[in-house]
């Protein structure tokens, strides 16, 4: 840690670990109620349970991004922050709405758009805590040192503020309601997002692989552009059915084909880096995370994106639990795990922990990994008889279900290991580590 | 970004004349085409006759017209290259270059007039719908092209005209292929 400012990313780092914390543990309540509807209490239906495991998911990636952006512009401007005060400030503004939208939705309060449930006052304090981020952030960057990580970074993050003002239009027509409701959702993860990504593993690279600068800025112009020729025109991919013109299905066919380049990208940049790289980072875990977030990125969000993507394939898939398994490899590939890798790289230092578990954190992110992808298999081979029974032969909804119940047991499976990953993801960061394994004594920085 | 010292770490787009990046554009955009060509021949594959009605309403005259205009154009954007590269005058081959490009999208227009007069639009039939987006997203990208021009007469380094060049070409490439493709092709 270079700047003393870079330490409030701590506090969204702890945030961003108890929102994650709460998102598994109401997924796995969401799980057990596939498997048994009517275990749990009355007040947590499964629509509330899934409402409040999306948007501790969205919610706890985004305080990552802030903390992660907290911690490398500093060091990217080297400069310190313009206020730290100002961000912690923001940190419990948005935590607190956070865990006053989480209350809310237990006693039936939120509105009825999926990810989008928070009521108006929170929406307009996440406008409040986004404008206080953007400014610090802007101001550090334009009095300090200016690289295309951070001015992509500020790119994608000025993306996610502007694009979250669609959820405040609503419109009467439904079609059209849904059709700006994308502008939020498709042009976060399948378009600024991957900016935020692309330039947080671009830090890493540089940091972890000693790589030049100017080598990681080349490939970040290429992603950024492949990104956003395939991510924007990509949306009409969630346009086939809702009752736009037909003409989509051909633009969201062949433009979101052609999302799986960036991905693709990404992959072949992490990997080249480190065989270039002339430095052996002692952080060996914040690498794997980073090489395992390129690699499942590319598996769930390009390839089982690219799965159900074309409409003739789609005009079966839509809303099946294929839906359901590339959601969750590609949020945990792409957004999960790029988060986690900037908490492995950055805990150890801003806890002050010099040797610290290393082992024991890539343990865990073998059994997280393992989880989800199991559970993504799962989904996937559930989704498969799903589209059979129900889209090609005509059986009842209720009918088919009956069909997937191991499928459901398994998913279960997998998310009980993705549980056991966290708390051991969570002990390797926050206990102090064994003396006997000095990490990152001869730690030189990057640059 | 400095140009100077970008030369070698482009891997095989550092062959290449112009911006890299303009390459990864170019690129892109041929995977784009290559896939509504693809997807154009599937579908007249599953219905000819739609297929064969809708090319029989089009003004081929007017399509080869544009041939003619878009490869004109794109000699003169070379040219002007080349002047640029032996230190003369570059503005007359652009400017010239440009004009033919206007030429295109005004007879591209009167084109679509006469396809809408008739009846046809882009939700009309298959056909239609792969026409129009065709041409359509085509016709885009010379707008775009005039754009791109536009900026390297202003800033007329040999780089930045190799890499609006570039990307002209790209425009009339694909032409030559959209035209036999979808008017001619029986």
């Amino acid at each position: 840690m270079k700047y003393e400012s870079q330490g409030v990313a701590k506090l969204y780092f702890f945030g961003a670990l108890t929102l994650f914390s709460a998102q598994l543990v109401f997924g796995l309540l969401g799980a057990i109620l596939y498997v048994a509807p009517t275990s749990l209490p009355d007040f947590l239906p499964f629509s509330v349970v899934r409402m409040i495991h999306t948007n501790a998911l969205v919610v706890w990636l985004l305080m990552g991004f802030f903390g992660a952006t907290y911690y490398l512009i500093p060091e990217e401007a080297e400069t310190e922050l313009h206020s730290p005060g100002l961000a912690k400030l923001q940190f419990w503004l948005f935590f607190g709405a956070a865990g006053a939208a989480v209350v809310g939705y237990l006693f039936g309060y939120y509105d009825g758009r999926s990810y989008l449930e928070q009521p108006l006052y929170i929406k307009i304090g996440i406008v409040v805590v986004a404008l206080m981020f953007l400014y610090n952030v802007s101001m550090t960057v334009l009095k300090g040192r200016k690289t295309v990580i951070s001015n992509i970074l500020l790119l994608g993050l000025w993306g996610i503020a502007v694009f979250f003002l669609f959820a405040f239009y609503v419109p009467s027509n439904t079609v059209l309601d849904k059709m700006f409701w994308w502008w939020v959702v498709h042009l976060w993860v399948e378009g600024v997002w991957e900016l935020v990504l692309a330039s947080i593993l671009a830090f890493l690279m540089i940091k972890l692989t000693g790589v030049d600068r100017e080598v990681v800025e080349k490939w970040l112009y290429v992603i950024v552009s492949l990104t956003l020729f395939t991510g924007i025109l990509g949306t009409g991919h969630h346009y086939y059915w809702i009752g736009t013109p037909a003409y989509w299905q051909w633009i969201g066919s062949i433009f979101s084909a052609l999302e799986v380049v960036p991905f693709f990208a990404i992959v072949i940049f992490a990997f080249s880096m480190v065989y270039k790289g002339g430095r052996r980072h002692p952080n060996k875990a914040a690498l794997l995370w980073s090489l395992g977030c390129s690699v499942t990125a590319f598996f769930g969000a390009g390839v089982w994106g690219f799965l159900h993507t074309l409409a003739p394939v789609n005009y079966y898939t839509h809303g099946t639990q294929i839906t359901a398994a590339h959601g969750h490899l590609a949020f945990y590939g792409a957004y999960a795990m790029i988060n986690l890798a900037m908490f492995t790289y950055a805990m150890p230092q801003l806890l002050n922990r010099a040797p610290y578990n290393q082992t024991l954190n890539m343990i865990s992110f073998w059994i997280i990994t393992g989880g989800v992808a199991f559970m993504t298999a799962a989904l996937t081979l559930a989704g498969v008889v799903q589209v059979h029974l129900q889209r090609v032969m005509g059986m009842a909804y209720m009918d088919v279900q009956a069909q997937l119940g191991m499928f459901y047991w398994l998913r279960l499976g997998g998310g009980l290991a993705v549980i056991l990953g966290l708390v051991l993801y969570l002990v390797s960061l926050l206990a102090p580590g064994k003396a006997s394994a000095p990490a990152s004594a001869s730690y030189v920085p990057a640059e | 970004m400095d140009t100077s010292s970008a030369e070698p770490q482009w891997g095989v787009l550092s062959a290449l004349p112009g911006n890299p990046i303009m390459w990864v554009l170019i690129i892109s955009e041929m995977l784009v085409f290559g896939a509504f060509f693809l997807g154009f021949a599937a579908a007249r594959m599953r219905d000819p006759a739609t297929f064969q009605a809708g090319q029989a309403s089009l003004d081929v005259i007017a399509g080869g017209l544009n041939t003619l205009i878009l490869v004109t154009s794109g000699y003169c954007v070379a040219r002007a290259v080349r002047a640029r590269a032996l230190g003369q005058g570059i503005h007359r081959w652009l400017a010239a270059g440009m004009a033919l490009g206007v030429a295109f999208l005004a007879v591209k227009g009167h084109e679509y007039g006469r396809e809408f007069a008739a009846g046809h639009n882009i939700d009309s039939d298959t056909f239609f719908t792969l026409f129009f987006l065709i041409t359509g997203f085509h016709a885009l990208h010379v707008v775009m092209g005039l754009c791109v021009l536009a900026i390297v007469a202003w800033r007329d380094s040999l780089e930045n005209l190799e890499t609006g060049a570039a990307f002209w070409h790209m425009v009339d490439l694909v032409w030559l292929i959209l035209f036999p493709l979808v008017y001619l092709l029986r």
